[in-house]
């Protein structure tokens, strides 16, 4: 496998157990509410298939699971197929991990990239990831998620259409 | 690319941006979510401010640069209580808070003008923990239990 780097990382502390954290990163019923309506898929054991989907059924980001410790830690591989121009993407790795801190849980989302990455396309997961996760933060907290309207950054976009790959 | 130690987070919070901006400068929110410390100012540009450490010693000091209620914040911040931290002298740390309907958008950028910094080390680990408190502080009325007081390990 390619060496994979971390680019970016975004860790929130949760007043939760690592049991239900797990369950809103690894369930559908959680990540409609908080993940911009996708669904997951997950095979629960290492090598097996993942895809998030959007509400029509179309696969937004599929991949496989590199590893799975329940409720410690889920590493995934992450390729883009919807919008069809993200589909250039390589893949890259996410990975969350959860640990107990004080009555509190540190979750700690890494995504990885095995290319020397334009800082313009990382700037979609940038934006993307604190939103998700404060979301899934105060869906656990409070019962409700947060409703953040955001499209891929614009400069994204133009470099994921100057890449040559 | 910016190529100069430089943490940035980005946290949203359901609240409106008023109250935001009196949890993050009023001590009787701070003292719920940022280890039981309070800041002391006159929060008008070029005056002093400094975070206050329960048992009476200055955490960090510096001067406001910029201040425009409830939007941006601009301060100059040196670690006041530890010396290898406090030699490598002022950082800079910008609060911008922008309305998006319900919520906030809170972004925060700490960096400083050196190649390496072990302040910006420390204070990356530190803000996620201060900053996830004050959403559920101001979410839920309750801080993360962790925060609410000063560490007992780090004198």
């Amino acid at each position: 496998m390619a060496k994979f780097e971390p680019k970016t990382v975004y860790v929130t502390y949760i007043a939760s157990t690592p049991e239900k954290v797990w369950q809103a990163l690894t369930s559908s019923e959680f990540t409609r509410r908080y993940f911009w309506d996708r669904d997951i898929e997950l095979e629960p054991k290492r090598g097996g298939a993942f895809a998030l989907k959007l509400p029509d059924g179309r696969v937004n980001v599929r991949g496989k699971v590199i590893e799975w410790d329940p409720p410690r830690l889920l590493k995934i591989t992450w390729k883009v197929e919807w919008p069809e121009e993200f589909c250039k993407l390589p893949e890259c790795l996410v990975s969350y991990e959860v640990a107990q801190a004080g009555n509190a849980v540190r979750l700690t989302m890494t995504e990885s990239h095995s290319w020397n990455v334009p800082e313009a396309i990382l700037s979609g997961g940038r934006a993307g990831w604190p939103a998700i996760l404060c979301s899934l933060k105060s869906l656990l907290e409070t019962g409700n998620p947060l409703s953040i309207a955001m499209e891929p950054p614009r400069d994204m976009i133009e470099a994921i259409k100057r890449l040559q790959i | 690319m910016n190529d100069k130690p430089q943490f940035v987070y980005v946290i949203y919070i359901r609240a409106t941006a008023e109250k935001l901006w009196r949890a993050l400068i009023d001590p009787e929110f701070t003292r719920q979510y940022w280890a039981g410390t309070w800041q002391e100012s006159d929060w008008k540009v070029g005056a002093p401010w400094r975070i206050m450490i329960p048992d009476g010693r200055i955490a960090d000091a510096g001067e406001i640069v910029e201040i425009e209620p409830p939007r941006r914040l601009v301060l100059t911040w040196r670690n006041e209580f530890r010396p290898e931290l406090r030699k490598e002298g002022y950082s800079r740390l910008t609060y911008q808070l922008e309305q998006q309907g319900d919520m906030v958008k809170l972004s925060l950028t700490h960096e400083i003008d050196r190649p390496e910094s072990n302040l910006i080390e420390a204070v990356a680990q530190g803000w996620p923990a201060i900053l996830s408190s004050l959403k559920s502080l101001l979410e839920t009325g309750e801080s993360l239990e962790a925060t609410r007081r000063w560490p007992e390990n780090m004198k």
